[in-house]
């Protein structure tokens, strides 16, 4: 388990100098490693984990599910990569299970949404059905917790 | 109408409030204060454990156990103590099961000290020790630790201090306030001058698990000898992150034992059962829970010495438990001032060395059972604060 990515993961903010402090490691050393793993393609980037739906009240996020019909030579690649296109689609994920493709869209608005879903990944070749689920509240995500109530219970001084 | 303070003895009235108190009041007045301040874990209890409570909640075991805890506890304890510690107790007559390490600390001093005995505890130390000792009837007699001995106690600085009437050595390490730890070689020359003496020492190694820099926490009872003139306090408040629960330990000598049980069963009857059964789930499934605190307590502790030092506070490298311990003598305020000003320019809350003993004067306790985060934007406003006093 690579103790930088996860530090990383929990705050991408974190400046090289702490990151070598609390790795005991020198700020260079840091900075090399970082570097190496962006450029192995491990690091893809850097984001905010936002509360969406707090943020801005008129944006809606949906996952879709997507049955695929097999096709002969082709796997799943072609119609993931047609999907990723879209500017509205956020992830595409290929899943194990009872079905295979989850993609997450961002609109304005439900029928925007639903409009997308339906006109376009709908009428895609290969597309058997989908199904969308539009999120409602956000709880956690990336091991960070959305609720009110996170306060510290623990007293402000204790021995 | 009760005259009160007639009936109460001097012996109580004459107990100080804790440093800690008081300052627990100041950082309450103020609004929006965060704090550095406690000596708990942040993070929960490993859900194992939890689990396990909830299950035998719902089995209806409510019930007391045996007085000197669950037999299935006390022999994961004994496994455990041979384990960590290379040291052999036997279940049934050297182990107790107790409410938090603080009772065990409590019913061994009840147990050993007699009117008039003194008992030799090294400073700055955990708030306790002192007015437990006053109660019994004993004398509390501080041995400074210095910082150019890392906070260790040395041979030399407890030679001086032992009397004729010398009961006992409290050793509290690894130490809250100072995050000093004992090493094998510490404990051999501490060893040397007790062996051939009837001084017993009370090992409290409630912060046994959290020691850095490589090497495990050792204990004075693995040191040739010494098994027999030590009783070892531990719990699971912090290496389980497990305080509310109220369950800690003592292992020693069976003749000693035998008449804390006594005490125990007078006073306790038998620790939380939900507790124990939970305890059992914890030190024997929740290893890797454990290793990946401690090692996020490592990095947050390196994080806080070089922000300390970087900002001009001297700060030495605790190597246990989970606070540091930096000066700001720099500054030319006392700790309490310090402190004080702290949360009142800039709502952090530490709490001042003199809490915890005079010899802690000088110094500011910092805790790191903090997220990064929550580190990191204090550090902040503690570099801050130091710049602007400067000016």
């Amino acid at each position: 388990m690579n103790k930088l990515l996860d530090l990383l993961r929990q705050n991408a903010r974190l400046s090289n100098a702490e990151i070598a402090t609390m790795l005991g490691i020198t700020e260079a050393e840091a900075a090399a490693q970082i570097k190496q793993l962006e450029d192995d393609g491990i690091i893809m980037g850097y984001t905010a984990i936002i509360n969406e739906e707090s943020a801005d009240e008129t944006r809606v996020t949906a996952i879709i599910e997507i049955k695929v019909a097999p096709m002969k030579g082709k796997g799943f690649d072609d119609l993931a990569h047609t999907i990723m296109e879209y500017e509205e689609v956020d992830s595409v994920f290929l899943l194990s299970g009872a079905y295979d493709l989850s993609v997450t869209v961002t609109g304005t608005s439900l029928r925007k949404v639903a409009l997308f879903v339906s006109e376009r990944l709908s009428a895609l070749e290969g597309v058997i059905s989908t199904a969308t689920h539009f999120i409602l509240k956000r709880y956690k995500e990336k091991n960070h917790v959305f609720s009110e109530d996170t306060t510290d219970e623990r007293s402000l001084v204790s021995p | 109408m009760i005259d009160y303070d007639k009936i109460l003895p001097e012996r109580i009235k004459g107990i100080q409030p804790s440093g800690i108190r008081k300052f627990f009041d100041i950082a309450q007045s103020v609004e929006g204060v965060i704090s550095l301040s406690v000596g708990e874990p942040d993070f929960k209890t490993p859900w194992a454990a939890r689990k396990e409570a909830i299950r035998i909640l719902e089995k209806g075991r409510t019930a007391y156990t045996a007085n000197s805890g669950l037999i299935e506890l006390r022999r994961v304890v004994s496994e455990y103590l041979k384990e960590t510690i290379h040291t052999e107790y036997s279940p049934e007559k050297e182990i107790i099961i107790t409410v938090g390490g603080s009772e065990a600390i409590d019913m061994a001093f009840r147990t050993m000290i007699a009117e008039g005995d003194e008992v030799l505890v090294p400073e700055p130390s955990f708030v306790c020790y002192s007015p437990l000792v006053t109660v019994c009837g004993g004398t509390a007699v501080p041995i400074v630790t210095k910082r150019e001995d890392n906070f260790r106690l040395t041979a030399q600085a407890l030679k001086e201090k032992i009397t004729p009437r010398t009961k006992l050595l409290v050793l509290p390490f690894p130490n809250n306030p100072t995050g000093a730890v004992m090493r094998r070689d510490h404990l051999e020359e501490i060893a040397d001058v007790l062996r051939g003496t009837d001084i017993m020492v009370l090992s409290d190694e409630i912060y046994s698990e959290m020691t850095y820099n490589g090497e495990k926490h050792v204990s004075i009872a693995e040191i040739e000898g010494m098994k027999e003139r030590t009783i070892v306090i531990n719990g699971f408040s912090k290496a389980f992150a497990m305080t509310g629960w109220r369950l800690g330990y003592a292992a020693g000598p069976q003749p000693i034992m035998k008449q804390m049980l006594k005490l125990h069963q007078y006073c306790i009857m038998s620790s939380p059962t939900v507790s124990q059964f939970a305890a059992i789930v914890a030190m024997t499934k929740c290893r890797e829970e454990v290793d990946k605190m401690i090692e996020e307590y490592d990095m947050r502790r390196r994080l806080l010495v070089k922000g300390f030092n970087d900002m001009g506070l001297d700060c030495f490298e605790p190597e246990g438990a989970f606070y540091v311990f930096p000066c700001i003598k720099s500054t030319g305020m006392t700790s309490a001032e310090f402190c004080e000003r702290l949360i009142y320019d800039k709502k952090v809350a530490v709490v001042p060395g003199s809490a915890f003993g005079e010899s802690g004067e000088g110094f500011v306790r910092v805790s790191y059972a903090y997220s990064v985060q929550h580190l990191t934007t204090a550090l902040g406003r503690i570099r801050e604060f130091i710049e602007e006093i400067k000016k």
